[in-house]
């Protein structure tokens, strides 16, 4: 009966790892790999886990345990896949106990330090302002695009936080972006209408989906791959639509 | 002169764009410095070959090579996940100029033109992909060779 009990706080805590891993926009090799470190230490025998970016599944066979947990919310916060990574590491060493690792990672999300909106927003306008310069642009469109890129980035992530709608808050940002940059030109602040836009959307470009889906369809996770693949496709055409108003309209 | 100032603004403003997109994505405050040398290894690449050769796609290979490597040494060495030095080091690469033409060109009604920037684009994209999977088996044979480890 007490084995019994243990298992399922194992359980419980190999789904919450992967969970919180999957949420936070690791790829599935690294998921892959903590699951079933956690598992196999946590004295699971013989642990079967199928996970995709909607979804973890997972039974021991051997215990007659199975247990399903969907995945409805995705978001990008890096720092919390190192730190699950580094608990299965000392867990693996014998440093934490199953407890200890359990109560860790439900504080995880509340625990993890976040670099503040001030902060994201100046190091959008300064990914903006300064990759327009590398794409060889001129250093009289660096303050426009420095101010395009901070507006942009904010409306994305007034509404990504505040109503939670994904692809509208690429196409808003997109689209402000376009706007700001269209009336720049035409007040004669700026040159190169093109050039600012390019700069001013960087920060929205999907990073994380695009090189993941790469990675997941190299390693052979095809499933988590497609999907990833088809949320960055949406998130660019998201993008594209936006600009693609303002260029037809103004 | 001029080479230098131009070597000099595009490593600054390198270390700048890629440290910011780590900054958006929250990448662990430790592993920032290192994400932006990569981030810089990579771009050093790309402008170089460009250049040189005026071959895009071959640039954009062995860049986005040179960044999966040097993601996976930054990775062995401060023992944290690959990705977090992979994915902000990557972002400059990403075919912007040519997306936004396709997107004008398709907004104004010349699909032709529109088309020929798409496919650009994807054969873009797609030498990223080839380049990052020839540094993922390289990692790979790496780890079967001396022992998969911390990473």
């Amino acid at each position: 009966m007490n084995e019994m009990k243990r298992d399922e706080l194992a359980m419980e805590v190999v789904l919450t790892a992967g969970k919180l891993m999957i949420e936070s926009g690791a790829d599935m090799t690294r998921v892959d790999d903590t699951m079933y470190r956690l598992a196999k230490n946590a004295g699971i025998k013989e642990p079967r886990i199928f996970e995709t970016t909607t979804g973890i599944m997972m039974s021991a066979p051997k215990s007659k345990l199975t247990r399903i947990e969907p995945i409805n919310e995705r978001s990008i916060n890096l720092e919390v896949v190192s730190r699950v990574n580094d608990l299965s590491r000392a867990f693996q060493r014998g440093e934490l106990s199953l407890e200890e690792v359990d109560e860790r990672l439900n504080r995880m999300k509340t625990t993890t330090p976040f670099f503040v909106f001030p902060w994201q927003l100046l190091a959008a306008a300064i990914v903006s302002s300064t990759l327009l310069v590398m794409y060889g642009g001129s250093f009289l469109d660096f303050f426009p695009a420095f101010f395009a890129g901070g507006i942009g980035y904010a409306v994305y992530w007034y509404i990504n936080t505040r109503f939670k709608v994904k692809f509208v808050s690429e196409f808003l940002g997109a689209l402000v972006i376009g706007l700001c940059a269209s009336f720049v030109v035409r007040f004669h602040l700026g040159t190169s209408m093109g050039m600012i836009t390019i700069g001013a959307v960087m920060p929205l470009v999907p990073g994380v989906p695009l090189t993941n889906a790469v990675r997941d369809v190299l390693a052979g996770h095809i499933l988590s791959g497609i999907s990833r693949g088809t949320e960055a496709l949406i998130s660019a055409c998201a993008i594209g639509f936006g600009i693609a108003v303002v260029l037809r309209f103004f | 002169m001029n080479l230098i100032l131009f070597l000099i603004v595009n490593v600054v403003f390198c270390y700048m764009a890629t440290v910011g997109f780590g900054v958006i994505l929250n990448i662990p405050r430790r592993g920032l410095n290192e994400c932006g040398i990569v981030g810089v290894i990579g771009w050093l690449v790309y402008v170089c070959i460009k250049d040189c050769f005026s071959s895009s796609m071959l640039a954009n290979l062995l860049a986005a090579f040179s960044i999966g490597m040097g993601a996976m040494f930054c990775a062995r060495f401060k023992k944290m996940p690959m990705i977090l030095f992979n994915i902000p080091s990557l972002v400059p690469l990403v075919p912007g100029g040519q997306a936004y033409r396709a997107v004008r060109y398709f907004a104004i009604g010349k699909n032709d033109l529109a088309l020929s920037y798409l496919v650009q684009v994807g054969m873009i994209a797609g030498s990223i992909a080839v380049g990052f999977f020839l540094a993922e088996f390289v990692s790979q044979v790496y780890f079967k060779i001396h022992g998969y480890s911390q990473q």
